[in-house]
This record gives structure tokens, C-alpha cells and sequence, in this order.
């Protein structure tokens, strides 16, 4: 165990961790976030995903040791119930989930991939979204809200 | 026409509440089923406004349900009004992510005459709502929207509160309305008194009556609009509490360990293998039962790991490669007739045409995204655990069983999970968290690893089918045999069988017995619940014609073996195995006469529900009539497009679906792109639209991922379908076709089931459209493009 320091959605933590722990693992336990989950532990479905520095990242498989000082922001660091992000706003008006397990991954990786590629077409968001899985299959309806948050963000 | 502003409805009783009741003794059971007057309010805060102990006294109840569940004859189970006017309605019917409690508030909302926001529901407690068995094969529209259960008490209480507001008005109810939680005059909307007034603090004391008038759909203003899900606000901006994210006061964490090999025994454990790891707390075994118990989860996943097991060997499994021929071999049998004409053999043998062809369908799993997850609290002689089970008395009943506990001991809390699509391992974790927190005395959560969720859930069933057609000299359908062989083992536990799933099994409960029987008894009544019967004939039992078609002479056999894997309904069970060899035997028939696949089937359907969902499906297609396959207007082409049709009159009359796919292959490669699919759809009436298309949607793609893409692998011991790379589903980027859903609403009709009614057609609909593209039958899934080209090379 060692001392972390860590700064997740604008406050910062200081815990007594196992810093090979990964990242995931202290957000949901020891922080109680929500909107990272367990998915695969593999890195493979994008339920755990983050942002860190503007870039997605899989907190499943990344040690909480090596984004020591970081800025982590996570799906409810995003916007609030009272205050969407333009994206989660447009999943609400879309009603672009079923589960909604997924949104974290989803929703994040959509923030990342807008953010770097304002004007991309719909065929270049399907592939920016192409690392993260949705079983209820709410495909249609996601893509369908990410356009919509393009416009919206584009404003 | 979406309503996102509406005020956030928690869907679930606020924690502090169900808490508090639980604090103080009490039992809403006792309440409904006590003789005083007593309520129980909980206003939009939670609050909790009155308790009082009850007497509990014995009835009779649903047929099935637990002897103490809230009797799902009285009003009283599902519907009560709170002082400040606010009802709260207990359901057992769960939210698993399809909008059924947004639907099922619509509908006490309507029916009570009362705003949206003023319904809470109470879903699926042991502690609260009624035994409503699982939430499962497209039964709760049937169930709660009709006239039993919820809506029919619904219904009741309005007529009831209509009443009592005649004696206290003392104007006769015929000149009375229920308006926004009032009865008032219709001529003098001064003359009114509220809900609350009539009824708050009391019970209704009624039985449900079926014959209650419900509201007719015209004048509907809540149900059946698209109101958007209270619970999406939550969930998009990551605070919504699913089953993964409960945690209580002195929770431990629990890992298990599952067998080396499928059937091998526990033959050693050295715990001194991790008993000096940090966070140790606990190993704990029963018989092949093993977890661990930690402080912090990361320990337990790495003392989980380290731990030293040693296993027996065990025997092989079947050959994946000869499968099909094995399910066919095998004895004992357990036969099942469907329907039998006595006549099909005869006039196979007149027929001017026989057609024979063989379908072969896999395991497949449910493979949600989160992998399963449970929180159990065993102190003593009692147990409470979150657990996203479709069945909260089910879990119950045989929790109480593995642990030793009597069953009202035991309160079971339904948490959503990620989606299941059918029995995931929800079941199976709840029991894992219970058995680790029994040991170790204290709460415990378990989350499965990606691993043990995959290969050891209840798969959907694999099937290997015959169908053989004879026609006549006109090219008419006069004979329809259908045999096929399924493997079982396990199943859902229901009230008995904790060893129907794996964690049962290994703590030392045997699977329900599977019982051989050949041949098959003759049919006496009929059921197309699995959809083994096609739509295309008959369906003559006991006298009289049930099916959806013209075909006379037919004949359904299944013979069930046992499977070498645990197995369950997976969302459209058995019905989307049995359609898709239908739906592609049925395009054979037509190409083989060269009949437009539309103009053929309408020609065998006597079912008028289905015929307007494949002219339906047909028409918004813009359906290019003509036989398959297209006449590919240039060979050396290297693309081939085509389209094709599929339909269901699903489970024989819970719904009727048809689907055009249009598709495009690549002829070098097999590479298969569906470009759109235009689904149609007829639930009855539709208690909301927008959810409705949501889950057509969704069905339609998950069955396209199903269809080209999933398939469980095994080698000599195990399976091999353990992650995301090694079980294919198709990622969000995929080339995701257009898909259009034309929603047939028939608003003086049953609410029919409607989330598995779009996935059952999908595989016949795009075998089908590759088949109009090349002329290439595939006649086995998943259509992976080595399949295609090898389809394409014969």
C-alpha cells in the first residue's frame, strides 16, 4: 500500500492503495463513481472507460499508480442530471440506451472522438466508435444522438 | 414527441425507505394480508409516513406464486394511495432495460387518473411486490397490461374510488369522473373530492376484477404516447445505481473459482497458498463450490488467482466439429409432438415435389456487457441480498435451499444488472455472494470476471433441424415435417432448483432430472410457444385449427438429449432457432417454384395479423417482387446485392413481426453487408410507441450480431468463448444498416410480448437475401464469410 494522490471530476483524493491497482477499481470502491464499470477487466468492451488529458482511457487495465497526479474525469464528471454535457443530452433526448451499461464507454469515447474531429461524416464516427461495445444493440439510436450532439456542439 | 424534462421517477423505493421498513419489522405482506387499517405513503420525497405491526393470516393465492407472496388477487398487492394523494404501485414485472417501468407507470397513471410524476413503483422486492414468477419470455405486456394483475387492479381501485366518491359527493357515479387523483362531478368541477380523502390510510380490501372496465385507448393520454425513461437522465450521466453498484456498510469482497474443466471434481485446496496475502479473509468450499473473500476487490481477484486447487480429470466433451451429427445420435431422447396430422408421410410420398433441407444453429450466449453481480448479507439465520435476478421469489425459494434457511427469511431485492436478454449469470452470482457472505459472516459483493460469466452461463440452445416439404403440381404447399434435436441441461431455477445453474450444481444440487421419453405422446393441446410449428400450417389440436396457416398435412417432432453445457432461454428461446429454419425453407420452397418469397408466403397464411405484417414490411421496403434469386445482370460483378423476407406470428400469437433484409455480398471474399432492414411489428395495443421501436431496434441488430457473428467454441475440456475476441459480437462501428420499423398499433386489441419478436426474424430475413444475391443457400449459423464462400463455391 502506498499514498495516491488523485484528482477525479475536479477534487482531489489522497488514498492508501495498492498502486497496481487498477484504476477502475479504486474509482468504484474506494471513490463509490458510478459511471466507470467492470465490463471485461480486458480492455476490450470500453465499459470502464475515462477521460484523461483529452484522451480515452480503458481504467480496467490501467494502474491507479501510473495516472498518479492526473485529472481523471469520469461519465458523471461529464454534466450533471441538471446540467448535460451536450453529448448526454442528446442520449436523453434520443433515448439512445436500453441498459445503459455501456454509456461510459459510449458516451466518452464519442466526447474524445468529437472533440479531435469536429467535422468528421457519419461512416467516420461509426469507425471512431468501432472499440466499444453496446449488447442491447441501441446502435442505431446512438450514432443517431452523436450526430445530434456534432450539430449541437458545433454551435 | 420525446418528454425528457419530465421530473426524474425513481424507479426503484428510495434505499433509506426500504430500510427503514425493514428496521421496523415490517411486512408489507402483513399489511395486505392483516384485517386493521393501516398505511403506508411514501410521498415523491420517500418518506415514510406510517407503520404498524400486522397479524399475518394465510390465503389462497396465484397458482404458483410463494405461499406468502402478496396475493396477486388483491387490489391491495399492487396499488396504494398515499395521504399526500400519490400512488405507489408494486409490480413484479422488473425493468431489464426495456422501458417496463416506464410503461407499466404509464399505465397506473392512466388508469388512476392521476400525472406521471405522482406514480411510484415499486419493483420486484420479496419484502413488497407480488410473486409474478420471472420477467421473462415477453410476458409482462401480456401479464400486467391487460385486465389481471396490475392493470386489472389498476382498473378495480378506479371503479372502487369512483364509488366511494358517489357516497361522499352523493351524486350517482355515472355522473362522476376521475380526474388528476379526484373523483369530481362532470357537470360542476367544484363538486370533487381527492384520493386521498377517500381512501388514504385504508385498504381497498377488493379483489381484482378482471371485468373492470379499463380506460379504451382513445381516450388514453399517458399510455401509449412516447414518453421518454425517467431513468435516462441517471443513466447517461453515470449516477444511476445498478446491482454492480450497491454497497452496503462492512461489505467484503468475493471472487470464485471456477473448475478446470467442464465435469472435473475438487480433489485438493491449499489455501496456505494465500493465506498470507493481503486482504485474506477467507477461502470457502462446498463440494466443487470455491471463492474467496477479501477486503478489497482487487485483493480477491489476485488471492482468486493465486490460489492452489487441484482438480480430477475429466471426460471429454463431444467434438465441435461433428456436433450436429451427435445431438442426432444421441440416447436417451426426450420427444415432444407438436402437431400430427397422422398423414404426412402419405402425402409426402403423393406429392408431385419433395424438398428436404437440413439447419444447423448454435450455442449462443447472453454475453451482457457487465458481467454479473450480487450483494448478499447472510447473518445468522437471515439473508438479504441485491441480485439482479429475473426472479426475485424463485431466487429466493432456492436460495433459502443452498443456504438452509426458510424462504421468509430470505428477502431478495431485484437490482438492474447490465441487459440479459434471459438467464445470464445473475442467478448464479446472487448465489455465489450468498454462499461467500454465509461463511464469512458479513455483507459481500461478487462481480464474476469476464471469464467465468462466459463460460459457464446457461447458454441458448443449439439445434440441428429437418425440413421436408411436399408440393404439389401447381407448386402449392400440401405437407409440412419438421424434426429437430436440441441438448438441455439446467434451466431456470425456478422455486426448486438451484442446480439448474452452476453454482448450484457445484455446492451439491442436482440439475432438474432430465426425463426420457420416446416416442413422443400424440398432442392434446395446443402450444407454438417455442415456435416449432410453422406459420404455414394448421396447427389442428384437440379438434380444432390454432396456426396461422393453410397447410393441412403437418407434422412437429422435437427430440430433446442432454447437453454437455448448461442451458436457458436466450432471448426468442427455441422460437428464433425454429424460425429461422422455417423462414429459410419457406424461401427454398418459393425459389424452387419460382414464386416471389412475399406472394408465397401470403398464399399459405390464413392468420390476417400476419399477412398485414409481411405486406406491411413488404410495402414500407418497397419489396421488388419477383422469384429468387435475382438474375445478376452482369457476371463478372464482384458484388452481389439481394433481398429478402422473413415472419413470425411469435409463440404462435404473442405477437407477429416480418422483416425485409436487403443485403450485399462480396463475391471473392464471402463478405456480407447488410444495408437495411425494414421491420414491421404488432403488439396489440401499444403502450408505448417510442419504447416499442427502441426494442425493435435493438432486436433487429442483436439478432443481425447473432446471426453473422456469435457462436460458442469449445476444445476437449472447455469452452473456449471466453472473452470479447473469442465471442464475436458485432462492436458499435460496424456498418450498421438502416433499419426502419413500421409499428402496426392495434389499440382494441391484447398487448402482446414485443422484445423478442423483431430478433426471431432476422436470420431467415438475411439467409434469405443472400440467397436472392448468389443463389447461395446458408443453411447453418453464424454466416461468417468462410460459410458464405463455401455456400458460394457449392
Amino acid at each position: 500500500m502506498s499514498l495516491i494522490s488523485l484528482k477525479v471530476n475536479g477534487q482531489t483524493h489522497s488514498l492508501d492503495v495498492d498502486p497496481t491497482t487498477p484504476l477502475l477499481y479504486v474509482l468504484s470502491d474506494d471513490l463509490g463513481l458510478r459511471g466507470p464499470k467492470f465490463g471485461c477487466g480486458l480492455g476490450q468492451c470500453g465499459a470502464c472507460t475515462v477521460m484523461i488529458k483529452g484522451e480515452t482511457v480503458r481504467s480496467c487495465r490501467r494502474e491507479v499508480g501510473s495516472v498518479q497526479g492526473a485529472e481523471v474525469v469520469t461519465l458523471e464528471g461529464l454534466g450533471t442530471v441538471e446540467k448535460p454535457h451536450p453529448i448526454q443530452k442528446a442520449f436523453i433526448d434520443e433515448q439512445a440506451a436500453q441498459c445503459g451499461y455501456c454509456l461510459s464507454g459510449i458516451i466518452l469515447t464519442a466526447k474524445v472522438f468529437l472533440d479531435k474531429n469536429p467535422k468528421a461524416t457519419e461512416k467516420e464516427i461509426q469507425e471512431g466508435m468501432s472499440r466499444v461495445l453496446c449488447r442491447c444493440f441501441t446502435h442505431t439510436r446512438m450514432l443517431r444522438a452523436i450526430g445530434r450532439a456534432q450539430k449541437e456542439m458545433a454551435r | 414527441m420525446k418528454n425528457p424534462s419530465l421530473a426524474a421517477n425513481e424507479t426503484q423505493m428510495a434505499r433509506n425507505a426500504a430500510d427503514a421498513l425493514a428496521r421496523a419489522g415490517f411486512s408489507r405482506r402483513a399489511f395486505i394480508k392483516g384485517t386493521g387499517a393501516l398505511i403506508v405513503s411514501f410521498s415523491m420525497g420517500g418518506a415514510l409516513k406510517t407503520l404498524g405491526a400486522q397479524q399475518t393470516r394465510a390465503g389462497a393465492f396465484g397458482e404458483n406464486a410463494a405461499a406468502d407472496s402478496p396475493p396477486v388477487g388483491e387490489v391491495d398487492s399492487w396499488i396504494a394511495i398515499g395521504s399526500d394523494g400519490g400512488v405507489t404501485a408494486y409490480t413484479g414485472k422488473e425493468e431489464l432495460g426495456q422501458g417496463m417501468s416506464t410503461a407499466q407507470t404509464q399505465l397506473v397513471a392512466e388508469e388512476l387518473c392521476v400525472p406521471f410524476q405522482r406514480v411510484k413503483l415499486i419493483v420486484a422486492d420479496t419484502s413488497f411486490t407480488p410473486d409474478q414468477g420471472v420477467t421473462s419470455g415477453s410476458q409482462s405486456s401480456p401479464a400486467n397490461f391487460n385486465h389481471e394483475n396490475l392493470a386489472g387492479a389498476c382498473a378495480t381501485a378506479r371503479e372502487a374510488l369512483l364509488q366511494l366518491g358517489s357516497k361522499q359527493l352523493d351524486i350517482p357515479v355515472d355522473q362522476l369522473v376521475a380526474v388528476d387523483g379526484t373523483i369530481q362531478a362532470k357537470s360542476d368541477a367544484s363538486k370533487k373530492v381527492a384520493y386521498a380523502d377517500l381512501i388514504a390510510g385504508k385498504k381497498f380490501d377488493l379483489k381484482v376484477n378482471p371485468s373492470a372496465k379499463r380506460k379504451p385507448a382513445s381516450e388514453w393520454t399517458v399510455l401509449g404516447k412516447p414518453i421518454g425513461r425517467p431513468d435516462m437522465p441517471a443513466m447517461a450521466t453515470g449516477t444511476f445505481e445498478y446491482a454492480q453498484n450497491v454497497r452496503v456498510p462492512g461489505m467484503l469482497h468475493g471472487m470464485v473459482v471456477r473448475p478446470s474443466a467442464v465435469g472435473a471434481n475438487l480433489m485438493n485446496v491449499d489455501e496456505s497458498s494465500v493465506s498470507g496475502m493481503p486482504g485474506f479473509v477467507k477461502v470457502v468450499v462446498k463440494k466443487n463450490f470455491v471463492g474467496v473473500v477479501a477486503e478489497k476487490p482487487w485483493q480477491a481477484v489476485q488471492i482468486a488467482k493465486a490460489l492452489k486447487l487441484t482438480w480430477s480429470p475429466a471426460p471429454e466433451l463431444p467434438k465441435q466439429e461433428t456436433f450436429y451429427d451427435h445431438l442426432r445420435n444421441q440416447k436417451p431422447t426426450r420427444d415432444t409432438m407438436s402437431v400430427n396430422s397422422k398423414d404426412v408421410d402419405e402425402k409426402l410420398a403423393s406429392a408431385a415435389t419433395v424438398v428436404k433441407a437440413t439447419y444447423n444453429h448454435p450455442y449462443q450466449m447472453h454475453g451482457s456487457i457487465g458481467s454479473s453481480c450480487a450483494v448478499a448479507d447472510v447473518q445468522g439465520d437471515k439473508a438479504t441480498v441485491w441480485s439482479p435476478t429475473q426472479g426475485v421469489w424463485h431466487q429466493r425459494a432456492t436460495l433459502a435451499m443452498l443456504l438452509g434457511l426458510k424462504p421468509a427469511n430470505v428477502r431478495v431485492i431485484f437490482r438492474r444488472g447490465s441487459g440479459c436478454y434471459g438467464i445470464n449469470g445473475a442467478d448464479a452470482v446472487t448465489y455465489d455472494a450468498a454462499l461467500l457472505s454465509q461463511a464469512a459472516g458479513k455483507p459481500v459483493r461478487v462481480q464474476l470476471t469476464r471469464k467465468d460469466e462466459m463460460a459457464w452461463e446457461n447458454y441458448g440452445f443449439a439445434f440441428t433441424i429437418d425440413e421436408r416439404a411436399g408440393l404439389d403440381a401447381q407448386g402449392n404447399i400440401i405437407a409440412w415435417d419438421h424434426e429437430a434435436w436440441s441438448p438441455v441441461l439446467g434451466n431456470r431455477p425456478v422455486y426448486t432448483y438451484p442446480g439448474n445453474v452452476i453454482t448450484g450444481f457445484l455446492a451439491g444440487f442436482q440439475p432438474e432430472e432430465f426425463r426420457p421419453r420416446s416416442p413422443a405422446p400424440e398432442p392434446n393441446a395446443y402450444s407454438n410457444n417455442p415456435n416449432a410449428v410453422p406459420s404455414y400450417v394448421v396447427g389442428h389440436v384437440g379438434g380444432s385449427d390454432h396456426g396461422a396457416g393453410t397447410i393441412k398435412s403437418e407434422r412437429v417432432l422435437l427430440h430433446n438429449v442432454v447437453s454437455p453445457f448448461w442451458t436457458g432461454p436466450l432471448r426468442s428461446p427455441q422460437r428464433l432457432q425454429n424460425t429461422f429454419a422455417h423462414e429459410s425453407f419457406m424461401d427454398e420452397l418459393a425459389a424452387r417454384v419460382k414464386a416471389d418469397p412475399v406472394e408465397y408466403r401470403l398464399r399459405h397464411l390464413s392468420e390476417p395479423r400476419m399477412q398485414d405484417v409481411v405486406k406491411a414490411a413488404a410495402k414500407a421496403a418497397n419489396w421488388d417482387a419477383r422469384p429468387s434469386p435475382k438474375k445478376r445482370p452482369v457476371t463478372s460483378a464482384k458484388v452481389a446485392s439481394g433481398r429478402g423476407i422473413s415472419c413470425v406470428a411469435y409463440e404462435g400469437d404473442n405477437g407477429f413481426s416480418a422483416m425485409v433484409a436487403e443485403v450485399e455480398v462480396e463475391l471473392a471474399t464471402g463478405n456480407l453487408t447488410v444495408k437495411r432492414i425494414v421491420v414491421s411489428i404488432d403488439a396489440g395495443a401499444i403502450s408505448n410507441p417510442d419504447g416499442l421501436r427502441n426494442q425493435s431496434e435493438g432486436g433487429a441488430l442483436q439478432g443481425m450480431s447473432r446471426a453473422l457473428g456469435e457462436e460458442v467454441t469449445w476444445d476437449d475440456h472447455n469452452v473456449t468463448s471466453i472473452d470479447w475476441k473469442t465471442y464475436h459480437s458485432l462492436p458499435l462501428g460496424f456498418a450498421v444498416p438502416k433499419v426502419e420499423v413500421v409499428l402496426l398499433n392495434r389499440p382494441d386489441m391484447p398487448a402482446t410480448g414485443a422484445g423478442e419478436t423483431a430478433i426471431t426474424v432476422v436470420a431467415g430475413a438475411i439467409a434469405n437475401a443472400i440467397f436472392d444475391a448468389t443463389g447461395a443457400r446458408i443453411r447453418q449459423v453464424p454466416f461468417t464469410p468462410e460459410r458464405i464462400k463455401a455456400a458460394l463455391a457449392s
